[in-house]
């Protein structure tokens, strides 16, 4: 299996007239986890939406530059967003389960992409499954409404859910933010072990977590990447005064 | 002092007139279901009207609104469906857009006397259907159409964005996300406006009088072949409703138990509505509750 | 694993997208086409007394004789015109501060019980079918008139109670929802002064939903000048203008309800039906504008 990483080159994003996003560039390597930090409305959720163009959805919301897969600027009119979604797996910061069964909400993208036996299907839900470490405790009772997991439970499945298709990259937006400790350490536990498969992007408010699961981490301050290097170097030795101060808490 | 004395005066007031409100409905409900409820049997539901001589009933006229009830709600439903998508989901923000929603006001706000006119000038003259279900189907479908783009954008518009953005970022279209996603979701709302949508249908008489006719043909319930002009299936024959029948008999009925025949016609008309009514409400708690069931 | 994101090699998903887009697209383009083919079948056919029949447009709005077959004919339209009007005006009269006060009952004053007993009270009353309030307002708000006032029991007022009692659902939602909006730290301000709940709804409250009520009582408006079938139950159907509300009056619509059917297609009594319909379209418009008009100021 080919890894693939993703670079976003000069990306702005606008809501109307407001800059969000003020020319990113950032290179995400394969088998990595990187994090995003930064306060509250610095655009590291913005900046992660626009990487497998969810922002298209956002009506007034423009984003320029490009992102680079491979051989392609994803970020060009001329491309087909619903198979590069299928490459990009997104986790969001609630968790959102379809209102369908457990078996059913991994199933649902694999089947639309074209895998109709049943067999094959019951294997990528106990694949994907057992990757999101969710196999043992959901075995007996696949049929049930996933609504009825717990929320970390829930979070998850949907780690699940995206993996089943197949991704090369993954994209978490403060996943374990709406979550309890216990359910945060599992999902963090998950990221190090997905690692080895995927290019992981991850925006964190919470900087200890930032430190624990990434290996490298950009920091983010209205709309521009101030610091980007290594997560050792950032914790123990940042390069700029505003760095700094918000991993030492003075401010966000 | 003054204040509180205004106070106390403006609140009576005001529950009093909530109760007259709560008191006009029981009223009416009381007055045409007592009045009509005596007169309704099996024999009055099933046999047809008489012209002069006593004892007629609504047999066909019963018949008529719930089949060309359901021929409308086939046509009206998809298409509805299909422009609600269209203007929650596709159409773009911009100046056509709104304008296409100040058609579809300016639509819903139509009289249906003037749909029906407009029936009986393009559907029975100029298509050449005649006064028949089909024309009074499609007619009832004008009149309805707003209604349903509305209740399936309002259905759409409460999706939360996080399960449509779900469904986009597994790689799925957007048709396919509305579909197999949004729809479901949706569902309890839009079954609840249709089914409230049905029960409009199902009392209306404005737009039916000059399209599906005024009159019925004897009926022949043994003949089952939608081709012949006797069929009740035939939805190019004429077809009196029971809405209709109501009205014509309160403005030119002849036969002698013609008042008792308006209430007993009345009185299922409003038992049917009412029908409607707490079945789309119980129906929209239980599918409510079914989804966000935690099993 | 070799994945292109061109969009230039068909694949079904590109394909299924269309057609979904251009399906949703048809079912809107038969809507639009739908209105615009009423507007111009209707106005052309209105149209036609002033273009075909020389009819002089002037003469049939403010004309008070309506004889289409008599001879000469006259074609008066003034005495529907008015009836329409007056029906409708006066039900919103009646309707407006009921409705008014069922939504402060069911916003302030007791929205539990409001919204168990009232709201779906108010849900029945206009699911009820307009020949149902036709046919109860012929059989006890007529004969209650005519026992109680001098005439015949027909006639406007009947005409307007009975259209009252249809418009309240439209009115009352409005006003509900326009009360429900209102942000709480406005009356609160008001009760912190020491106000009482009256004073709060007629000094803050009424005054600041206005353009809503406006707006629910031209929606009513609108709905009980279009209404066909109940009032021409309950109205009389003479065609002239009547000296008091207890006698016999005719409105558009009730004039087009009754004689349709009994004019030929072409002929001159049957188009000058039609521009009553033409009339009575151009209303609707005129009332959906000021509706347009009125939700643009409740928003600032």
């Amino acid at each position: 299996m080919e890894h693939i990483g993703l670079t976003a080159k000069d990306l702005s994003v606008h809501y109307g007239d407001r800059p969000a996003v003020k020319k990113v560039s950032l290179d995400f390597a394969a088998k990595q986890v990187t994090a995003l930090i930064g306060p509250s409305g610095c655009g590291k959720s913005t900046f992660l939406r626009s990487l497998n163009r969810m922002n298209d959805l956002i009506p007034n919301c423009k984003v320029t530059g490009e992102i680079w897969i491979r051989d392609k600027n994803i970020n060009s009119p001329s491309t087909d967003v619903v198979s590069l979604r299928q490459k990009i797996g997104m986790v969001w910061q609630r968790p959102n389960p379809f209102h369908k069964s457990i078996y059913e909400n991994i199933a649902f993208g694999p089947r639309y992409h074209g895998i109709k036996n049943k067999k094959a299907l019951d294997e990528i839900v106990e694949q994907s499954l057992k990757k999101a470490a969710l196999w043992e405790e959901t075995k007996d009772r696949l049929n049930n409404s996933a609504l009825a997991l717990s929320g970390g439970q829930q979070q998850r499945l949907c780690i699940a859910r995206s993996i089943a298709v197949k991704p090369d990259i993954i994209l978490m937006d403060e996943p374990a933010s709406a979550l309890d400790p216990v359910s945060t350490s599992k999902i963090e536990e998950l990221i190090a072990d997905l690692k080895r498969d995927y290019c992981i992007v991850i925006v964190t408010h919470n900087m200890q977590q930032a430190a624990r699961v990434s290996d490298k981490t950009a920091f983010f301050l209205t709309g521009e990447v101030m610091e980007y290097d290594l997560t050792q170097n950032i914790f123990t030795n940042p390069q700029r005064q505003e760095t700094s101060d918000y991993i030492t808490g003075r401010f966000g | 002092m003054k204040a509180k004395t205004a106070d106390k005066i403006a609140t009576a007031v005001i529950i009093a007139v909530s109760g007259l409100i709560v008191l006009v409905l029981a009223g009416l409900l009381g007055y045409i279901l007592i009045r009509g409820v005596g007169h309704i049997s099996f024999d009055f539901l099933t046999s047809p009207p008489e012209t002069i001589r006593i004892g007629g009933g609504i047999g066909p006229q019963l018949f008529n609104s719930i089949f060309l009830l359901v021929l409308t709600m086939i046509i009206t439903i998809p298409i509805g469906l299909g422009a609600g998508i269209y203007m929650s989901e596709y159409a773009p923000a911009n100046r056509i857009t709104n304008f296409i929603r100040l058609i579809v006001e300016v639509l819903s706000s139509v009289p249906s006397i003037i749909v029906g006119l407009f029936g009986l000038l393009v559907l029975v003259n100029m298509f050449n259907f005649g006064f028949s279900l089909f024309s009074g189907a499609l007619a009832l479908t004008v009149f309805n159409l707003p209604l349903m783009v509305r209740i399936t954008e309002q259905g759409l518009k409460g999706v939360p964005r996080e399960q449509k953005e779900a469904s986009l970022a597994l790689g799925l279209t957007k048709w396919k996300t509305i579909t197999s996603v949004m729809l479901p979701i949706s569902m309890p709302v839009v079954l609840t406006g249709t089914i409230l949508a049905a029960g409009r249908v199902f009392g209306e008489a404005a737009a039916l009088l000059f399209t599906a006719g005024m009159s019925s043909p004897r009926l022949d319930f043994t003949n089952w072949n939608p081709l012949s002009p006797f069929s009740p299936l035939n939805p190019f024959r004429p077809a009196e409703t029971l809405a209709v029948h109501i009205w014509k008999i309160n403005s030119e009925g002849l036969a002698p138990d013609a008042s008792q025949i308006a209430a007993g016609a009345s009185a299922v008309l409003v038992i049917t509505v009412l029908l409607f009514n707490f079945g789309a409400r119980w129906l929209g708690r239980y599918m409510y509750r079914k989804f966000t069931a935690i099993k | 694993m070799a994945q292109s994101f061109d969009r230039q090699k068909a694949k079904p998903h590109i394909a299924e997208e269309w057609v979904g887009k251009i399906v949703t697209l048809l079912c809107i383009a038969l809507l639009i086409i739908t209105i615009f083919s009423i507007v111009y079948f209707v106005a052309s056919k209105g149209l036609s007394t002033f273009f075909k029949n020389n009819v002089n447009p002037i003469d049939l709005l403010t004309g008070l004789k309506w004889s289409p077959e008599g001879e000469p004919p006259f074609f008066g339209a003034l005495p529907f015109i008015f009836g329409s009007f007056s029906t409708s005006i006066l039900a919103a009269l009646i309707a407006a501060p009921l409705g008014f006060c069922a939504s402060v009952f069911m916003v302030e004053i007791s929205p539990k019980f409001g919204r168990r007993y009232l709201q779906p009270v108010i849900e029945l009353l206009a699911g009820i079918p307009s020949v149902v309030y036709g046919f109860v307002g012929l059989s006890v708000i007529v004969p209650f008139f005519r026992d109680v006032f001098p005439g015949q029991g027909i006639g406007i007022a009947a005409g307007a109670l009975v259209l009252s009692i249809m418009i309240l659902p439209t009115i009352t939602t409005i006003a509900t929802d326009a009360l429900a909006a209102l942000p709480k730290g406005l009356k609160e301000g008001s009760y912190a002064l020491g106000s009482t709940r009256w004073q709060t709804i007629y000094r803050i409250v009424l005054p600041t939903t206005l353009p809503s009520l406006m707006t629910g009582i031209v929606l009513g408006i609108a709905r009980a000048f279009g209404e066909a079938l109940a009032v021409q139950m309950v109205i009389g159907n003479a065609p002239h203008i009547p000296r008091s509300l207890f006698e016999s009056a005719s409105t558009l619509t009730s004039a087009i309800t009754l004689s349709m059917g009994n004019t030929a297609m072409g002929s001159l009594a049957n188009n000058a039906l039609w521009s009553l319909a033409l009339i009575l379209m151009l209303m609707t418009f005129v009332f959906v504008f000021i509706v347009r008009f009125l939700e643009g100021r409740s928003k600032l």
